[in-house]
């Protein structure tokens, strides 16, 4: 069994040879089945794997596939192998199930466009990318994922190149996340030379074997792979490409920029937790940038007006709540929040997608509303992605994996009070900025009319995360309501739980009330503000610094502004002086200088047989000159 | 007998010829003069080969004399040619006229 999971990440990549190589001369039926079919065979696969995994469990927990030796110069053999332990196998469920629904979903999502196929083999093309990227066995072949989903991301933000503005926001999220992944990759070379190897496992074992906690190499090395994580999973300060990134369909947004690509950073560090536990410096920073993104992600997701703008920040805000966990050190609630935040999140932007076609592609929610009515199976399923993502108590995913990483913020020694605050302030937030959506959207009196509603292919998989997004919770269950730690458990082979200070069960319950009057308080000021009580809002705005505020948290904290002036404009004017290059001014001279001559001689031909007798003969004359008296 | 005669003056002779062929060449506009100009010219070459090759009793500047006048039989039937060609479509042998081509 575990021998054919090589036909995990190759499936995705046969599809997409197929319909890259024939998408042209296949009918639409045909594509639809290779796009999605692939997909759906890696998903029944890597469930088989995942539940012969848990029944019974390979050696050490860890089973490598070496299938052949990638490069081999001067004793550097990376070895294109594939690594499964609990936590490549938790991200690969993720990808591939996520990825099959979502490819369901884009069955009908898109069946109107003209470049069908080539919509399908980017997704498949991702989709094996991202497989890549997670169960590769050393660092390079991660790097190759890493860059493949890259290049995809890229080219389905862009998918709709006709509309520049679309091109626009692909080349940003390129550029800017190429940022990210340069860092990584001085990460890699800096890795390399110290340790020797990258082969992750190994590179681990040498990390803690050669380097002492704290070290400078330690750091530098952390913070360069950090630098990469940050770029992919749009965190401070390279958050700036995500919102932009809503730009490509919308099942684009729910499969790469919600439930798998933009969470790579976040599994990049729980892999590479080794690296990160001998830098503290660096591991509290993550801690930091996570919590800091998630409010201010969360604060720019209040004011938007459109739909998938909004999810965006939310998406953002998530995977801040993510890099805090891995930075107070626990990265099975990191890693539970992801799960749990593939589901939701995914469900969220596919719900949203089924509004966006049915109200003809409008996006913005203040044209929106009294959907409730006319897309029931879309309202209810949207209702329960938008209580896990609030974390509504109890039923919802999304309230035990945000719990988790709230007590864990608390209870470890990395973290503290502090980020537990920002968590709950973070909660409040997502439940304000949550409903407010769901309100705008679905209830008040309806400003479009929806036109046909959605077929089956968009509401089986709406329904299906709907159900993940309830019952993945139930994995793990806090100490306080009867402690069920399946998840951790799964993950204990692969990621140490980071020890916490004890704690009494009475702490735990209190700082979950505590968290769970935050979220319903965001609730229920959504409530008020946006359904029952407008005029609040619009009293509000009439203030001038409120205006400032909405205006500055719109423009999501202006970083965009800001680097438009800090990099942007001084690269434009380099560009600028650099077009009239001093050394290129010396061959600009010897270009006009020619122009001269060529002018001059040109003058002389007169068409005068006479004169140019006159050249030969005084040429001649010359000539003999010369001659007879040099 | 040849021989009677210094080798400078028959280079004298051939240097004055080349002059009144060049001088007529850079003064008349008329074409069928130019062409006259250049046979001269040639020939002033050609006296000037054969006044060398009877200096030093070698026959190279005989053959040297044959090519030129081969060559100037030949430059002659094209250029009276072009002058034709020149009348017809000009109408006129001012050579000045026909300056059509400057750069």
């Amino acid at each position: 069994m575990f021998g054919l999971f090589w036909l995990v990440p190759a499936m995705p990549f046969a599809g997409f040879a197929i319909l890259a190589l024939m998408g042209s001369r296949l009918s639409r039926n045909a594509i639809a089945s290779v796009g999605a079919g692939t997909v759906g065979i890696s998903a029944v696969i890597s469930l088989g794997l995942g539940l012969r995994f848990l029944l019974s469990p390979p050696s050490g927990h860890t089973y490598t596939l070496s299938l052949w030796t990638w490069i081999d110069v001067a004793g550097f053999t990376p070895h294109f192998a594939l690594y499964l332990d609990a936590l490549s196998m938790v991200m690969t469920l993720i990808v591939t199930v996520v990825g099959f629904l979502i490819h369901v979903y884009s069955i009908e999502y898109m069946r109107d466009d003209p470049a069908y196929s080539r919509f399908f083999a980017y997704m498949n093309l991702f989709v094996g990318s991202m497989l890549m990227l997670v169960l590769a066995d050393n660092l390079l072949l991660l790097y190759l994922g890493w860059e493949g989903v890259g290049l995809c991301s890229y080219l389905l933000i862009g998918f709709w190149y006709s509309n520049p503005a679309n091109g626009r926001a692909a080349v940003k999220a390129f550029v800017v996340t190429r940022v990210g992944d340069t860092a990584m990759a001085l990460g890699l070379f800096l890795l390399f030379t110290k340790l020797g190897t990258l082969d992750i496992q190994e590179m681990m074992q040498r990390a803690s074997e050669q380097w002492p906690v704290g070290s400078g190499i330690a750091v530098l090395a952390a913070a360069l792979l950090l630098g990469g994580a940050v770029g992919k999973s749009a965190q401070l300060p390279l958050q700036v490409w995500l919102p932009d990134a809503m730009a490509g369909p919308t099942p684009v947004s729910a499969l790469i920029h919600a439930a798998t690509m933009v969470t790579a950073g976040v599994y990049l560090i729980a892999r590479m937790h080794t690296v990160f536990e001998l830098a503290p410096p660096v591991l509290m920073l993550v801690a930091v940038v996570g919590a800091v993104t998630l409010l201010l992600a969360g604060f720019a997701a209040l004011t938007q007006r459109d739909i998938k703008r909004v999810l965006a920040y939310s998406t953002i805000s998530q995977i801040g709540y993510m890099f805090l966990a891995l930075g107070v050190g626990a990265y099975s609630a990191a890693i539970f929040h992801l799960f749990t935040h593939a589901f939701f999140k995914a469900l969220l932007f596919m719900g949203a997608g089924a509004i966006i076609l049915a109200l003809h592609h409008e996006q913005d929610m203040f044209k929106m509303g009294g959907l409730r009515k006319q897309m029931p199976v879309v309202f209810w399923t949207f209702l329960i992605g938008a209580m896990s993502l609030a974390a509504l108590p109890l039923v919802t995913a999304g309230f035990y994996s945000k719990d988790m990483i709230l007590y864990e913020a608390w209870s470890s020694h990395i973290g503290g009070p502090v980020f537990w605050l920002a968590g709950c302030a973070g909660a409040i937030i997502t439940g304000l900025y949550t409903f407010r959506m769901v309100i705008l959207t679905f209830f008040g009196e309806q400003k479009t009319a929806p036109g046909h509603g959605p077929g089956l292919c968009i509401k089986i998989p709406l329904i299906v995360l709907a159900l993940f997004s309830t019952i993945a919770g139930f994995l793990e269950i806090p100490r306080s309501l009867g402690n069920v730690p399946l998840f951790s458990d799964f993950l204990e082979a692969a990621l140490p739980h980071a020890p916490l200070i004890e704690g009494s069960v009475f702490i735990e319950a209190l700082l979950q009330v505590i968290a769970i009057c935050g979220v319903l308080a965001g609730v229920a000021a959504a409530i008020i503000l946006f359904a029952r009580r407008r005029e609040y809002i619009r009293n509000l705005l009439a203030k001038p610094w409120a205006a400032y505020l909405h205006e500055l948290w719109f423009a999501g904290w202006g970083f965009d502004a800001l680097y438009h002036a800090l990099f942007v404009q001084p690269y434009v004017y380099i560009a600028q002086v650099n077009k009239d290059d001093f050394t290129d001014s010396f061959y600009n001279e010897l270009a006009r200088l020619t122009a001269a001559f060529h002018r001059a001689l040109s003058a002389t031909q007169t068409g005068r047989l006479r004169w140019y007798m006159m050249g030969i003969a005084a040429g001649a004359a010359i000539t003999l000159a010369i001659v007879v008296f040099l | 007998m040849i021989g009677a005669i210094p080798m400078t003056h028959g280079l004298i002779a051939a240097a004055v010829l080349f002059a009144l062929g060049l001088v007529g060449l850079l003064v008349r506009r008329n074409i069928i003069y130019m062409l006259m100009c250049i046979e001269i010219m040639l020939n002033a070459a050609g006296l000037a080969f054969i006044v060398a090759a009877s200096r030093w009793g070698q026959p190279d500047g005989q053959i040297m004399f044959m090519v030129i006048l081969s060559t100037a039989a030949a430059e002659v039937a094209v250029g009276l040619a072009l002058v034709l060609r020149f009348y017809s479509r000009f109408k006129t042998l001012d050579a000045d006229i026909a300056n059509d081509m400057r750069g």
